[in-house]
């Protein structure tokens, strides 16, 4: 099993990089997660991992980009709520990476 | 949107938990949502028990997955059919089933229940104007 | 020494619960589990066979299998009893025999 280290911590890892435990998660790890892509997080950034984990809290599932994508222009505007913001913010996808930065398992539906 | 949208119906028949194929069910139509068809789902048998309030998975360590129905709205899947006969012999009313809403679009966002309760004979005839069918 | 038996299988679905109420004596006790649980429900169109059932046998239900689908003890029939882990455990200890209705 793969591991990255955060904060002296051995967090395990999917083969592509997603939490096994999903409790395992606090900011650091998305911070090293993004360093790993070469992602320098933002306010921004923040916002929607945030966004995702109430998501997830709420409702137990990682949305779709679609509903993501909609979610996020009712919440915070539609100048974020676009998938052009969004994929430049997580240039591998905003369902994939960002879900992966939010210690949220692949979104269901994404290959 | 364009022509060739058809209709799907998911015909949930079987109580979540003892079995997967609730789970399956869900992730199934969760994906299909990203097809732009007509998707409505309906709930006869024990899958009415898919959608009682107040699931509390702490005892049983189970993943609780009964949030994730309340999701159904915002992809767009907004016409869940349950149906009466199957509420009444098992003790039931629409009381014991989560509140599930979609907001209406055409409407300015409006509320609304995503729950019609239907006779056996109505499910029948919903079923018979589907496109595809497909039921756990 | 009575014998327990425990039932997984929704009543609503399968035969397994009318099987073991026309099979097990009396005097026995039978455990509801998992999708069983739903068979003790207020209201059913078996909840008359139960009670008949719970003049001569002890009947008992898996208080966080109930709670996983939702219910409570109060939304059970009068005279069901609601054990947790430990209460499973007592019952298979007090028993000669355990009988498993698949």
């Amino acid at each position: 099993m793969a591991t990255i280290t955060v904060d002296g911590k051995e967090i395990e890892v999917d083969e592509e990089g997603y939490l096994v435990n999903l409790s395992d998660w606090f900011p650091a790890v998305a911070e090293e997660m993004a360093k790993i892509d070469e992602v320098e997080l933002g306010e921004d950034h923040w916002d929607i991992i945030n966004f995702l984990r109430e998501y997830y809290e709420e409702y137990q599932i990682a949305p779709a980009v679609r509903v993501l994508t909609k979610a996020v222009a009712k919440k915070l505007g539609k100048e974020k709520g676009n998938s052009k913001y969004l994929y430049e913010l997580f240039p591998y996808g905003p369902g994939k990476q960002a879900c992966k930065f939010a210690g949220l398992p692949k979104p269901t539906g994404c290959v | 949107m364009s022509d060739d949208i058809k209709k799907f119906m998911f015909v949930n028949t079987k109580a979540p938990y003892g079995t997967v194929y609730a789970l399956e069910s869900l992730e199934v139509v969760l994906i299909s949502a990203a097809f732009d068809q007509d998707v409505s789902l309906a709930f006869c048998d024990d899958g009415v028990f898919q959608i009682t309030k107040n699931q509390n998975t702490e005892g049983s360590g189970m993943k609780n997955f009964s949030p994730a129905y309340k999701a159904l709205g915002d992809y767009d899947i907004n016409k869940l059919y349950v149906e009466k006969e199957s509420l009444e012999e098992r003790g039931l009313t629409l009381d014991n089933l989560m509140d599930l809403t979609y907001e209406d679009e055409d409407d300015d966002w409006a509320e609304k229940p995503s729950i019609k309760l239907v006779t056996r004979a109505e499910l029948a005839d919903l079923m018979d104007q589907q496109d595809v069918v497909i039921s756990s | 020494m009575a014998m327990l038996h425990t039932v997984n299988k929704s009543p609503f679905e399968r035969n397994s619960l009318n099987s073991c109420l026309t099979k097990s004596k009396e005097g026995s006790t039978i455990l509801l589990i998992e999708d069983a649980v739903l068979g003790a429900l207020k209201g059913t169109v078996i909840a008359d066979k139960l009670t008949t059932a719970m003049t001569t046998k002890n009947i008992y239900v898996l208080g966080s299998d109930l709670n996983t689908r939702g219910f409570t003890e109060a939304d059970i029939l009068d005279g069901i009893k609601v054990v947790d882990y430990s209460g499973f455990v007592d019952l298979v200890a007090e028993h000669a025999n355990v009988q498993s209705w698949l």
